[in-house]
């Protein structure tokens, strides 16, 4: 059943269990994004450490209402950027958005997105796609705001 | 042209035994008529539709008409002289006169828009631009002072453009609340609906909530002030019998995808004397009377408010679905869609975990349930849901304030017609079973 390869263990356990949840100080900005078909969202909070892309991210905190699917993907996130450079955040984000827009046909690279690939699965739902992509959306937003060098999407 | 619906047996005035009530559907019958009933979903599941309040299915008579009028008779209407033009300005207002008499009005009482939304926007657009129309458009007039009267539980499509209206012109939104059973408030109707109010526009049935509004009340108290009522009658027109002329509004909008009807047609009705009196939105072909080079004068309605070439099998395709829904008889859908919705709200009420967001009897209840699960996200349910073949729709159902109103993020809601069987609102709790199987929220399983 498909089911069970889109709701994989590992999507429900961050969901029941949520890494770095709640909003925290201090932070360097902050992006408040919604998902207009469901009414899902999410406030993210981004602190980096250093200047431009030589940043590293110190913390993402975060808070919302939604899914599971929206809910696991943002506590993924904070596993795959907090403590690490920047660049390699922003990296990331591109390898899983391609995850996610690839209908299911992407092979999923563990080393780069660890917990991420247990959302393979969701990638064959389309409806479903905007769920999983809540979150990075809110940390480039907020990245944008404090870094002149990215841009919002 | 007249279309026999083969699934049909009987209709409204076939009655059973003693009373008035209407002859029982015969359900498998008409379900013949819809071939995509008869698909599949998801590894092979029988497909348990129960969406229709955001869409219809449609049957064979309703594309089979707007195919016969594409391969014989199609031409732009209202325009040239030759057989061809002929016949299809026929079927167009042929159309038209079916589609009044279904809702008790007069032919050049209705408009054809794209869809619903636009119709509201006509009427809010056409309110704008009375400002700078003759004095014959000064009843339309809104300004600084002026009140619009909305509700909370109004979709975006009867919400957005009155706020814009609002902006544009200066004017003040005002809305009824919903009490916490989901009913409209009117405790403050006098004072909500005063003087300075121009329009009220409200819902004649929640598309969420499935709340049907007392509209007597509200009519009377607005023509006591001289505002017009803008009814929105999307999710009223294609569950039961509605006559705008004996409710007294003075505008209704409703869509044909949500009454077996072709997407891209909708209807606005208008009062015939305001529709005279009431300016254009668009404006270019077939709308005008005469043309300068500087300036034009306009067509009665309702071609007025009919510019460009309009959508002509749509229209074709929407009076065989009243044709249709005609000869099987809006009581007995009406009835029909009672006793889904009897049996939906005893048995989901009889899950644990489950809580019903609307009215829990079914006294002025329409065919629509809303609902969430304890410690399941609409979405993720909606998921599990579709795994099991019941397409239901998940989200805020284009109601955010709602929503918010009754304090939750979304819901999920189960919408009936008159294609569902009895068996299928079974379907729908088992589904909302294995949802809570799923996620390990069942009771039971701790």
């Amino acid at each position: 059943m498909q089911l069970e390869q889109m709701y994989q263990e590992i999507i429900l356990d961050h969901y029941r269990n949520p890494h770095r949840h709640g909003l925290r100080e201090p932070f360097d900005a902050e992006s408040f994004q919604v998902n207009p078909t469901c009414g899902d969202e999410v406030t993210l909070r981004v602190r980096l450490v250093g200047s431009g892309t030589e940043a590293t991210v110190a913390d993402v905190s975060y808070a919302g209402q939604g899914c599971s699917i929206s809910q696991a993907a943002t506590s993924v996130l904070t596993d795959l950027v907090v403590g690490r450079p920047l660049q390699e955040a922003l990296d990331k984000q591109a390898v899983f958005t391609e995850l996610m827009e690839g209908r299911g046909q992407v092979e999923p690279d563990e080393d780069v997105l660890e917990d991420g690939v247990a959302f393979a699965g969701v990638a064959k739902y389309p409806m479903r796609v905007k769920c999983a992509l809540l979150g990075w959306m809110a940390f480039r937003d907020a990245v944008s705001r404090v870094v002149d060098e990215v841009g919002a999407s | 042209m007249t279309v026999e619906p083969p699934g049909v047996r009987g209709s409204d005035t076939t009655q059973t035994g003693a009373g008035t009530a209407p002859a029982p559907l015969d359900v498998a019958a008409l379900r013949a008529d819809f071939p995509i009933l008869r698909r599949t979903v998801r590894d092979e599941r029988p497909l348990v539709y129960l969406d229709s309040g955001a869409t219809s299915q449609r049957p064979t008579q309703v594309l089979d008409a707007e195919r016969s009028f594409v391969e014989t008779s199609n031409a732009a209407v209202h325009r040239g002289a030759h057989q061809l033009a002929e016949e299809a300005t026929d079927a167009y207002e042929g159309a038209r006169a079916k589609i009044a008499r279904f809702v008790g009005v007069a032919t050049n009482e209705i408009v054809f828009t794209k869809n619903a939304t636009e119709g509201v926007n006509l009427v809010a657009y056409a309110m704008s631009n009375a400002a700078t129309a003759g004095p014959e458009a000064e009843r339309f007039r809104i300004g600084p002072g002026d009140e619009v009267v909305v509700s909370e539980m109004e979709h975006h499509a009867n919400l957005v453009p009155w706020q814009q209206l609002c902006q544009r012109t200066g004017a003040t939104l005002r809305w009824f609340g919903v009490t916490d059973e989901g009913r409209l408030d009117l405790s403050e109707l006098d004072a909500l609906i005063n003087e300075r109010t121009r329009v009220v526009a409200v819902t004649h049935q929640s598309n969420v909530l499935g709340t049907v509004n007392p509209l007597e009340a509200i009519v009377d108290r607005a023509h006591r002030v001289g505002a017009f009522v803008v009814l929105d009658a999307c999710q009223s027109v294609p569950h039961g019998p509605v006559d705008f002329a004996a409710a007294g509004v003075d505008f209704a909008v409703f869509s044909g995808h949500k009454m077996l009807g072709p997407s891209g047609i909708g209807v606005l009705y208008g009062r015939h004397e305001l529709l005279r009196a009431m300016p254009p939105f668009l404006t270019g072909g077939s709308m005008i009377e005469l043309v300068h080079i500087d300036r034009s004068t306009f067509a009665e309605p309702p071609q007025r408010f009919e510019a460009g070439v309009p959508m002509t099998s749509q229209v074709v395709g929407l009076g065989a679905a009243v044709d249709y829904l005609s000869v099987v008889g809006m009581q007995r859908v009406s009835a029909h869609e009672h006793r889904l919705v009897e049996r939906a709200l005893r048995e989901l009420s009889a899950v644990e975990g489950v809580r019903i967001i609307g009215p829990v009897d079914t006294e002025n209840r329409g065919g629509a349930v809303s609902f969430v699960i304890d410690g399941v996200h609409p979405h993720d349910a909606s998921q599990v849901m579709d795994d099991q073949g019941v397409e239901i729709r998940v989200g805020h159902h284009c109601a955010w304030p709602l929503h918010r109103r009754m304090g939750v993020p979304a819901t999920i809601r189960a919408s009936f017609y008159l294609y569902n069987e009895l068996d299928e609102v079974t379907a729908l709790v088992d589904a909302v079973r294995e949802a809570q199987r799923f996620f390990a929220v069942t009771p039971t399983a701790g």
